[in-house]
């Protein structure tokens, strides 16, 4: 049967906020994982994350190496979006637009603003509303959400720890969320102003958030999970989902670490399976006590 | 009655709520056990080679799929369009689907996330004006068989089709406030119980 074109009123609206912000709805309760080759893609793919973050090198490495942290070479982005069918998103320095207009022109799909590489600019983020590509952001806590999605992000994500595969700091950022949430919600409107300024937010989104009882965009967790049980605390604790970043690479056994954290971040709520998933997983990545960082290691404070 | 939505992956929130505002009773389905308490089913947007992957790990594939043939409503939207589809372009060799429409669906037609966009579409059996259409690394359908009727266009793709009790679209209408399209969907699980 042939397919017939009807007479309907069509004028395409691309980049808009329901477009990005949906985006990230579509992810919700998977996990996003960092690969620094178009292989550690493909078994990402084959494991079941919901899209691969290209960087070239894990935030484990680029705490060993030191040095200034940059976007990832074009080429080598380009190589993992042919590589695979899911969404790709790569990062950008804080500030730096002009990393985030080559990311857009490469055809990413998500441009996350990461306080794991070197910041570009020390006072302010860059405008993610002047792109069409959607943005996801760090933050500590709801003040930090509430600037970046007055910028323009699509997304959240807690900062967490990255490189560390400890996930005290994931948990620490996801629970101030979700209680200074708690606290709005609890608000009458003569105080939501004075909350507003307590938290260098837009009083417009502070009152959205208070009404709603939840931040207007998806909120993932990052920063330090490495193991199933990690990804489903962070689920109880509230995150729609979890980016991976060293977890799974800097493990004994990548593939069967990856599709285990998969199965445990949908079924955060059964025990049973995340038992049965974290068998004979191999090592977990060695990891970094978060209380031995000096201050000026420490990625989560980046970003204002 | 009670409509599910499949809660492997994707955005299983805003279809609970828009079936509620449809008049139904919804709620999430992971497991085979909680498969069989519902009158009708919703596969959500998400990615639709994770949904494929854990829907076989965890042995919801061939419950589905009998539940399917034997006739239960389904709606797709987006990753669930291609997970109703019969047959796919652009997945993954390894990728299953539930089936129920005799459709060939491309994955990922309209292009990547800068692509993605918004248009109003007229969709047959929806009364009072187009639908906000949103399309978010939407697939298209590429051909229908004999049985397929095809509901909406977008250019030269059909972007809504139903065959039987089984309706699929391109795009999101749980994304936006507006649910006739769920409503449409309540109705057929309402006829067919």
């Amino acid at each position: 049967m042939s397919i017939t074109p009807a007479s309907t009123p069509q004028t395409p609206e691309t980049g808009t906020a329901r477009v990005k912000r949906g985006m990230a709805e579509q992810l919700k309760g998977g996990v996003i994982m960092d690969v620094v080759t178009p292989e550690e893609a493909k078994i990402a793919e084959d494991a079941g994350a919901v899209a691969v973050m290209a960087l070239e090198r894990v935030p484990a490495d680029i705490r060993k190496d030191g040095g200034v942290a940059r976007m990832s070479d074009p080429d080598m982005i380009d190589g993992i979006i042919n590589a695979v069918s899911i969404p790709v998103m790569a990062k950008s320095r804080i500030g730096h637009f002009v990393e985030a207009q080559v990311l857009q022109a490469l055809g990413v799909d998500y441009i996350d603003e990461s306080e794991v590489l070197t910041p570009a600019d020390e006072v302010n983020h860059s405008d993610k509303w002047s792109f069409t590509t959607p943005f996801v952001c760090g933050a500590t806590n709801l003040g930090e959400a509430l600037r970046r999605i007055a910028e323009g992000a699509a997304m959240i994500r807690s900062k967490g720890e990255a490189g560390t595969g400890n996930v005290v700091e994931a948990v620490r950022h996801m629970r101030q969320i979700k209680g200074e949430i708690a606290r709005l919600k609890g608000l009458d409107n003569h105080e939501l102003y004075a909350a507003a300024k307590e938290l260098r937010a837009p009083y417009e989104l502070v009152a959205e958030v208070a009404e709603l009882g939840k931040l207007p965009v998806v909120l993932f967790s990052a920063g330090g999970v490495a193991t199933p049980a990690d990804a489903a605390l962070m689920r109880q604790l509230g995150a729609e989902g979890v980016f991976v970043g060293s977890g799974i690479f800097k493990s004994g056994d990548p593939a069967k670490r990856a599709a285990a954290i998969v199965k445990a971040t949908t079924f955060y709520d059964d025990p049973k399976v995340i038992a049965e998933v974290s068998r004979n997983l191999g090592e977990a990545m060695v990891g970094i006590n978060c209380d031995t960082l000096p201050e000026g290691e420490r990625y989560a404070n980046r970003g204002w | 009655m009670s409509i599910g939505v499949l809660a492997l992956q994707g955005d299983v929130r805003e279809h609970l709520t828009a079936l509620a505002a449809a008049g139904a009773e919804a709620r999430p389905v992971r497991r085979a056990e909680e498969l069989a308490e519902v009158q009708g089913l919703v596969i959500p947007g998400g990615e639709s080679t994770t949904m494929s992957k854990l829907a076989v790990i965890f042995g919801m594939l061939e419950p589905l799929r009998e539940r399917v043939r034997a006739g239960m409503p389904v709606y797709g939207t987006c990753a669930g369009m291609i997970m109703v589809a019969d047959k796919i372009l652009d997945g993954r060799d390894d990728q299953e689907t539930f089936g129920g429409i005799d459709m060939t669906v491309r994955r990922n037609a309209f292009g990547r996330q800068n692509e993605s966009f918004e248009a109003a579409i007229e969709v047959e059996g929806v009364e009072g004006g187009p639908v906000e259409g949103v399309f978010i690394r939407a697939p298209w359908v590429e051909s229908v068989g004999a049985g397929v009727d095809v509901l909406a266009t977008y250019g030269d793709h059909a972007v809504a089709v139903r065959q039987g009790n089984v309706l699929a679209t391109s795009f999101h209408p749980e994304l936006t406030g507006d649910h006739r399209v769920h409503a449409l969907f309540v109705d057929i699980v309402r006829s067919a119980g």
